[in-house]
């Protein structure tokens, strides 16, 4: 299938255009559902343009790792549903799906947004394991941001479910969900593409097709100051570093933005 | 409390602030690959083979105007103290990638049209900045393998002890690490081609370490070149009969 | 350090000798980005805003004005007018299909094989050429998509028939062939066999010391970068060969130089 033009997406960049008469640091327009599936403990619809993503929080009890024995354990898995892009494949998941679920996770993680020691339930042997699920319904660019922004809001909005002790094993009550799971702060993952020398925020597919670069930046507001707690460079050419700089103060600045969607659907 | 491992003035083991660890490349080591190379970062220790510009198989991979570039970062089941699973996980297909994206832009991949360039890296010792001792072995290797080039890509980490901004975060450094970022850098374009980061910083601390990391760089450079010219020259004096 | 001169230069006068001394110092070990200067730029480099650097790690030098270098490894790429040796891996309709030792395998038309009119109806062409045949043919023409075409046309263009088969590394060709072709001649004289060097990176070896003269054929690509080699491999391989066939000499020469004249190697 013919995809639009690279060079046509340049040209109009460099007359400082986007195709969709977007400002080079506007993002698409965000709108959140959450908590609609029922058999989730959390889960979040979310568009961001074109793109649509479907997250889902399942929650187990399982055994922690040896190095963090009173810690819960987060796993983050990204699926690019065959429907969501004539270009997606089914079979074993491949290097995009596996960048994003990584990058997503390190967002997450890095951020220290969960508060992994009240997942515990007996040290070194019974933790809360949680399970977020991506799945890419429809891909029009940008797949990083959209799941990491339904990521946390299904997070901030999941219901933890209770659990009975049997002799010397734990069983989760899925029918009996109380307590939010424990957050700390909301990380926000937010993207910019370089094509020439423009850096363009929220990236849509024809123009992820057309960059030279791309660079991922999470951020954190710790209710002091806003801080970065992860960073992905994609693309097969170079950054400069004053554009990395660049991107690293619009990174602060958008996320301070696509905080505030995600805030009022935890509240 | 325990003991810090970074105190004021020096690191546990005794570097600088601004120090990598000792550094080690060998260029042309194995015999059946095209080209290949050994980088050594400490006891990190890498190995790359390069196969190509070769055919493309499967063949609807090929691309009519240029070759492709095709990574592959391995880790051995023994280079880590708790033994590591073989075969590829998606933290090995993640670097791939993004090694992969890191030495693209110096390859002058329209020079050989429907070919495919195979690298291969092999991480048989493991003690922090795996990715970078790779994507180093890599470069060499693919410069000993005679695939066309328009320069080296150099890479390095730098990160935060104890609030303490360093080049190379090594050994029991890593145990305390608040956050490390990887970086490459391709010297005559003065561009980045590889950006990773884990961990919480302000973000005049993101730029002050990607600083850091590319000053690292720009030594490194030096010793691959000097590595690279380094085989040539060693195996002249001992065709001197 | 010892670099080798410019294989297409007669040495002669003194004089010449000192422009080639000077020459010699210009030719440099490179490694890929290292800037060459800012004049016209030949093969094995590239021109960013008006400099030229190296592609390759190789040997610079200055070639009616251009920068070029040469590699020191690297797979072989076809260039038209090359002879080359090849292995006959496929027919299809009126063409050879041919394994040139390079990502791109070339093609045999009929026409440019064999002369005259062949009825394709009553003929196969495993009579010709069959699966597996070595031939040594030149590159009539490589196009922008890499599809190499080969022609027998060339007189010395033939099947090789027994003998054996050595890879060396494409760009130390030149090397082997020595200047005005010294090289190869030397060892074939010396060694009595038959030798045909394919600018692809194969060469062929044929005559009852075919293990002496593969052997030195390696000793000169591994020593390719060095200076003196001529004399130094004349030296070794004369020893060695005296060793082997101490009564047969006389008759050694006359065959070697009826192979002469069969023998197709090429120049850079």
């Amino acid at each position: 299938m013919i995809e639009m033009d690279d060079l046509l997406i340049r040209k109009l960049v460099k007359r400082g255009k986007r195709l969709d008469g977007r400002n080079f640091d506007a993002y698409r327009e965000v709108s959140i559902e959450t908590n609609f599936i029922n058999s989730a403990e959390g889960s979040a619809r979310l568009r961001l343009g074109n793109t649509e993503v479907v997250v889902g929080v399942k929650m187990g009890i399982g055994t922690p790792y040896p190095d963090t024995p009173d810690e819960g354990v987060l796993v983050v898995n990204a699926e690019l549903v065959p429907l969501a892009s004539p270009e997606f494949e089914k079979g074993p998941p491949g290097e995009e799906s596996i960048e994003l679920a990584r990058v997503v996770d390190r967002a997450i993680r890095e951020s220290k947004c969960i508060a992994f020691d009240k997942l515990c339930i007996e040290p070194g042997k019974a933790v809360w394991m949680v399970n977020v699920d991506i799945d890419v319904l429809d891909d029009d660019g940008n797949l990083i941001d959209a799941s990491c922004m339904a990521a946390v809001a299904a997070l901030a909005t999941a219901k933890m479910p209770e659990y009975e002790k049997n002799d010397d094993s734990y069983k989760v009550n899925f029918d009996k969900k109380s307590e939010s799971l424990p957050m700390k702060c909301l990380p926000i993952s937010t993207t910019f593409v370089r094509i020439g020398d423009a850096i363009l925020a929220d990236p849509a597919l024809d123009e992820l097709n057309a960059m030279d670069a791309r660079l991922t930046i999470g951020t954190l507001d710790d209710g002091k100051e806003i801080k970065l707690c992860s960073m992905q460079k994609g693309g097969s050419n170079g950054l400069a570093v004053g554009q990395v700089e660049q991107i690293i103060d619009l990174a602060i600045e958008k996320g301070k933005e696509l905080r505030k969607i995600v805030k009022a659907e935890k509240e | 409390m325990k003991e810090s491992k970074v105190k004021d003035e020096k690191r546990v083991d005794g570097r600088d602030f601004d120090e990598t660890r000792p550094i080690e490349a060998k260029a042309g080591i194995l015999h059946r690959a095209q080209g290949s190379a050994m980088f050594k970062f400490g006891s990190t220790m890498a190995i790359a083979g390069v196969f190509g510009p070769r055919k493309v198989f499967p063949k609807h991979k090929e691309k009519a105007e240029r070759a492709i570039l095709r990574t592959d970062y391995r880790m051995a089941p023994f280079s880590t103290k708790e033994r590591s699973r073989p075969g590829p996980s998606r933290r090995s297909t993640e670097i791939s990638f993004v090694t992969r994206n890191a030495i693209l832009p110096v390859i002058v991949t329209e020079d050989f049209p429907k070919t495919s360039i195979d690298v291969v890296v092999e991480v048989l010792q493991a003690d922090a900045s795996t990715r970078c001792c790779g994507i180093n072995a890599a470069v060499l290797a693919l410069a000993d393998a005679g695939v066309p080039m328009r320069d080296l890509v150099v890479s390095c980490s730098a990160g935060k002890v104890n609030g303490k901004i360093i080049l190379d975060i090594a050994g029991e450094e890593d145990t305390e690490g608040e956050v490390d970022m990887p970086v490459a850098w391709y010297p005559k374009r003065k561009e980045i081609t590889l950006l990773q980061m884990d961990g919480i910083v302000t973000p005049g601390e993101a730029k002050e370490i990607l600083h850091l990391a590319l000053k690292g760089c720009e030594r490194i450079y030096k010793d691959m070149q000097e590595s690279l010219r380094s085989k040539y020259t060693i195996e002249e004096s001992k065709g001197d009969v | 350090m010892h670099v080798f001169l410019r294989e297409n230069v007669r040495l002669i006068s003194m004089e010449e000798n000192q422009e080639l001394e000077q020459a010699k110092k210009e030719r440099r070990l490179v490694i890929p980005g290292d800037h060459l200067g800012d004049e016209q730029a030949g093969h094995g480099t590239y021109v960013v805003e008006g400099k030229v650097y190296s592609k390759y790690i190789g040997l610079a030098e200055v070639r009616n004005g251009k920068h070029i270098v040469i590699p020191l490894a690297g797979v072989y790429s076809p260039k038209r007018g090359d002879g080359v040796i090849g292995k006959i891996t496929d027919i299809i309709f009126q063409k050879w299909i041919v394994d040139i030792n390079s990502p791109y395998e070339a093609v045999l038309p009929l026409s440019d094989a064999v002369e005259g009119f062949v009825d394709l109806t009553k003929e196969d062409l495993t009579r010709y050429f069959d699966y597996g045949d070595i031939i040594f043919a030149e590159i009539s023409n490589v196009n922008r998509q890499k599809q190499v075409q080969l022609s027998m046309r060339s007189p010395k263009c033939r099947k090789l028939w027994g003998g054996r088969l050595i890879k060396v590394t494409p760009a130390k060709v030149p090397r082997i062939i020595g200047r005005q072709g010294s090289m190869v001649e030397m060892i074939k004289k010396l060694t009595g066999t038959q030798i045909v060097v394919g600018q692809n990176g194969i060469v062929w070896v044929r005559g009852d010391n075919e293990d002496l003269a593969a052997e030195t054929v390696l000793t000169v690509e591994r020593l390719s970068h060095k200076g003196g080699l001529t004399d130094y491999i004349k030296e070794t391989l004369e020893k060695k060969v005296a060793e082997l066939k101490p009564v047969k000499d006389e008759e050694k020469v006359e065959e070697a130089e009826e192979n002469l004249e069969e023998s197709g190697e090429e120049e850079l």
